[in-house]
């Protein structure tokens, strides 16, 4: 600290100076003089202290939010609740509206009813009604040539269409003795079941047939609890009908995810690990070469306290600056691995900033003091002698 | 004098050279883990996501229309055309078939339950549960246990004996399952709390007396029907070998460009190469080819997911095991250059005696890769473990190891240790032996 000459030179001026901030400013500047002088050394150990930092909150962003990614993904394979009316009973009327009031205006759920209806040389056949474009985003995997726009036009089952319409000309339907003309607009290919039916818009299928939806099939967000709680849900909101879970989905998923969530846990744990290792390996290191520092320190009556603090406020300092710009990129790792494998960014977890804190000024004091330990029992003059 | 000098460091210094080797061996261990743990991750998943069951369905070529509502068939029962169940065991013979897990053939018969004019109409589905068969001189069993393992059954464990726990055969869910050769049948859960029926009870099924070995649960149609063994089925429908449809499960590989191109406009060696690739198409087409007058398709329900699915995690484990093999490079370079950066005395030492850079440096370099290679070894050796040890508590199977990992995982150690010393060693080299010797560097 330079001070002008000819200003405050007196001693008791200087002592006067000096009660006001006592030891503290000297400490300040033994902190930054000792990182700017050996400004390489400091500069590689707060490298790995970033570096480990940012890989340990990558990680735990990842893991935190690669479920629910992965979630998303498995919502692809449709309805995992199907609500049914039980027997000889109608689902009613509003039961999409409430539906949506119990879970949500966002939750997919999409109407079916069904009926078998002849074609003019009296081939039976499974007629569907459904909501053309609530089905479109619930049945990805839905393979259609083209999705019916038109009141009468219709999605035919590949092999519905072989059977019914192998000209792709339109056909009449009867049922019950009313007759109604479509027009295969598109083709459905799945595989299973649905290949054999013919699928109407709902308001046209109703007008013609008069049976109204049987069967709602919901894609319900969440963890398993999530889909178990929306259940309860909408079991209190319609009391008069059947909610059942597709076991096949929600156990698929649920193995999946699961396996998936374990490895990511041990690699995660690994890595961290790691990394602090690679932090304390330059951190003793890095401690360890000063000691001719702590040397002089004592040779100069520094008292034992005085030397451990001030190690140990140096290492809390890396911990925290490391972990500050570790974070920072940390989360721009996540976010570019969410982009690249998810193609939807990773949300950043300001929850997981605790932790990376605690961890980093966790292992710059023990990286700090296992070499203080060490060195406290050998002589100043020994190692100023340098040996 | 070199290999002394070499041989002294290593013998005098046995802490540095501990803590630089523990370094290696740490960070070889956790690349060598990833590494076998990503390889291994699609075909770990692969089998994990066959839990959502059969990905291809096998039906006959000249079938007639379903008509069927809620697991509900209003076809009239002979109607359409079946497979031979004789023809099945080819599917083993097929160029696929270790990827085939499982089939379940499916022949629904329509029933009366119970007996007079309180009879209720049924569905009866006729399948395997787990059937010992073979083709040629393999012996293999498959069934619905196999494809379809969110069945659930509750029943009772016939001869008394005990269920020993954590046994998955002898779990008390597991002792319903009738046998494939048995009169013994499955009553859907809902079905059975109609007809108001538990394991042990018998029912009357279109004229014949059964014995209801297990209720049934699937959350799906099954629900409301009865599942039988295959032969009983057949029997009751008067059609010795008839199978309506076949379930098989398959380990594929997510679809690509060359994946759905239509196999007749294929140029032959286009051709042979999609042949060869387990891609749900081709092995579609290969059941069309062992079972005579047979339609095979993907169910693309299941089929369609899976290989986005796989994609994900597949890169997901990817970019993690990349972010493990730079951890581990950091902390294996880390350790190097602080081991080296203690022993500046030395070098100043070597030097004033008049060693050149070029010996010292070789020195440190020969040092390093002496490390690398025993901390390679061991690495691989306790990242094997890792791995092994991974694979069982995870995904309760062997994660198998590659042994062309061994010399590339060598390499990447060799190599990260020089990178990571280089400068260390430049460094070193640098200094002037009179500052370095008075303890100033």
């Amino acid at each position: 600290m330079s001070t002008a000459p000819g200003t405050m030179h007196t001693p008791k001026q200087v002592a006067e100076r000096r009660a006001q901030s006592p030891h503290t400013s000297m400490f300040v500047r033994m902190l930054i003089r000792a990182a700017v002088l050996r400004r390489g050394r400091a500069a590689s150990a707060l490298l790995a202290m970033v570096v480990a930092a940012a890989v340990a909150t990558a990680m735990m962003n990842l893991y935190v939010d690669v479920q629910a990614k992965l979630r998303t993904e498995f919502r692809n394979y449709g309805a995992n609740v199907v609500l049914v009316a039980k027997e000889g009973q109608m689902l009613p009327a509003d039961v999409l509206t409430r539906i949506e009031s119990a879970l949500g205006p966002k939750t997919l759920a999409v109407p079916f009813s069904y009926a078998v209806a002849r074609t003019k040389n009296g081939q039976s056949v499974v007629v569907v009604g459904t909501e053309f474009s609530r089905a479109r985003q619930l049945n990805h995997w839905w393979n259609v040539t083209r999705w019916p726009a038109a009141q009468n036009d219709a999605l035919v089952g590949m092999r519905a269409a072989a059977a019914v319409t192998p000209e792709r000309q339109p056909f009449e339907l009867s049922f019950q003795g009313r007759t109604i003309e479509v027009v295969p607009a598109g083709l459905l290919q799945t595989g299973a079941g649905e290949d054999s039916r013919i699928y109407l818009d709902q308001s046209t299928f109703q007008a013609w047939t008069g049976v109204a939806p049987t069967t709602i099939e919901i894609a319900v967000n969440g963890t398993a609890e999530e889909v178990e709680q929306s259940m309860r849900r909408l079991a209190s909101a319609l009391p008069t009908v059947e909610i059942r879970p597709v076991r096949q989905i929600m156990e698929g998923e649920a193995n999946v995810l699961n396996k998936t969530r374990a490895t990511l846990y041990a690699a995660a744990t690994l890595i961290v690990l790691t990394s602090a290792l690679c932090v304390l390996a330059t951190l003793i290191g890095w401690v360890f070469d000063r000691r001719r520092d702590f040397a002089i320190m004592k040779a100069l009556g520094a008292s034992e306290r005085l030397v451990n603090g001030f190690f140990a406020a140096e290492a809390a300092a890396m911990g925290v600056i490391g972990a500050i710009l570790g974070f920072v990129i940390g989360i721009g790792v996540a976010a570019w691995i969410g982009r690249v494998n998810f193609h939807a960014p990773v949300v950043p977890r300001f929850s997981v900033f605790p932790y990376v804190l605690a961890g980093s000024i966790a292992v710059a004091l023990i990286s700090a003091v296992l070499p203080i330990g060490l060195l406290r029992r050998v002589q100043p003059a020994i190692i100023l002698r340098g040996e | 004098m070199f290999p002394r000098l070499v041989y002294e460091s290593f013998r005098r210094q046995t802490r540095r050279k501990l803590l630089a080797g523990v370094a290696i061996t740490l960070g070889v261990a956790v690349a060598t883990a990833m590494i076998a743990v990503a390889t291994d991750i699609g075909d770990k998943i692969n089998r994990e996501l066959r839990s959502y069951g059969a990905n291809l369905v096998v039906t006959p070529q000249e079938d007639t229309l379903d008509v069927e509502i809620g697991g509900v068939n209003l076809k009239p029962p002979s109607d359409g055309a079946f497979l031979n169940e004789a023809d099945l065991p080819k599917i083993r013979g097929t160029f696929w078939h270790h990827n085939i897990v499982g089939f379940s053939p499916m022949l629904p018969v329509p029933v009366k339950l119970g007996s007079g004019p309180g009879a209720k109409d049924a569905t009866l589905i006729g399948t395997y549960f787990n059937k010992p068969l073979n083709y040629g001189k393999e012996d293999f069993t498959t069934g619905v246990k196999i494809t379809h393992p969110w069945w659930k059954v509750e029943g009772k464990c016939g001869d008394g004996r005990l269920a020993r726990p954590g046994r998955v055969e002898d779990s008390p869910t597991n002792c319903g399952w009738p046998d494939d050769n048995s009169q013994s049948i499955l009553l859907g859960e809902r079905l059975a709390a109609k007809l108001a029926k538990k394991p042990g009870d018998t029912l009357e099924v279109s004229g014949r007396t059964l014995t209801v070995s297990g209720v049934l649960s699937t959350g799906g149609a099954e629900d409301d029907q009865t599942v039988a063994p295959l032969a009983l089925a057949q029997e009751i429908l008067g059609k010795p070998g008839a199978v309506r449809r076949v379930y098989v499960s398959a380990l594929t590989k997510p679809q690509d460009a060359l994946a759905v191109r239509d196999p007749k406009t294929m140029t032959p060696e286009v051709y042979d190469r999609w042949y060869c690739s387990p891609y749900v198409q081709s092995i579609a087409y290969q059941l069309q080819e062992a079972i005579p007058h047979s339609h095979a398709e993907q169910i693309r329900q299941v089929a369609q997911n899976e290989g986005t699915v796989l994609a994900r995690i597949k890169g997901l484990m990817l970019l993690v095991t990349l972010a493990a093999l730079f951890a581990s490079a950091l902390a294996v370079s880390a350790a190097m250059a602080t081991a080296i950066f203690e022993r500046r005395r030395e070098v100043g030492l070597m030097k004033a005696l008049g060693a050149g850079n070029v010996a010292v440096a070789a020195i440190f370099f020969v040092e390093a890769m002496l490390l690398a290679l025993i901390g390679g070894v061991a690495g691989f050796t306790a990242g094997s473990l890792l791995a092994r040890q991974i694979g069982r508590s995870i995904f309760n199977s062997q994660i198998s190891i590659e042994p062309v990992l061994f010399p590339i995982i060598l390499a990447i150690a060799v190599f990260v240790t020089f990178a990571g010393s280089a400068a260390a060693i430049r460094r070193a080299v640098k200094f002037d032996p009179v500052f370095a010797l008075r303890g100033e560097a």
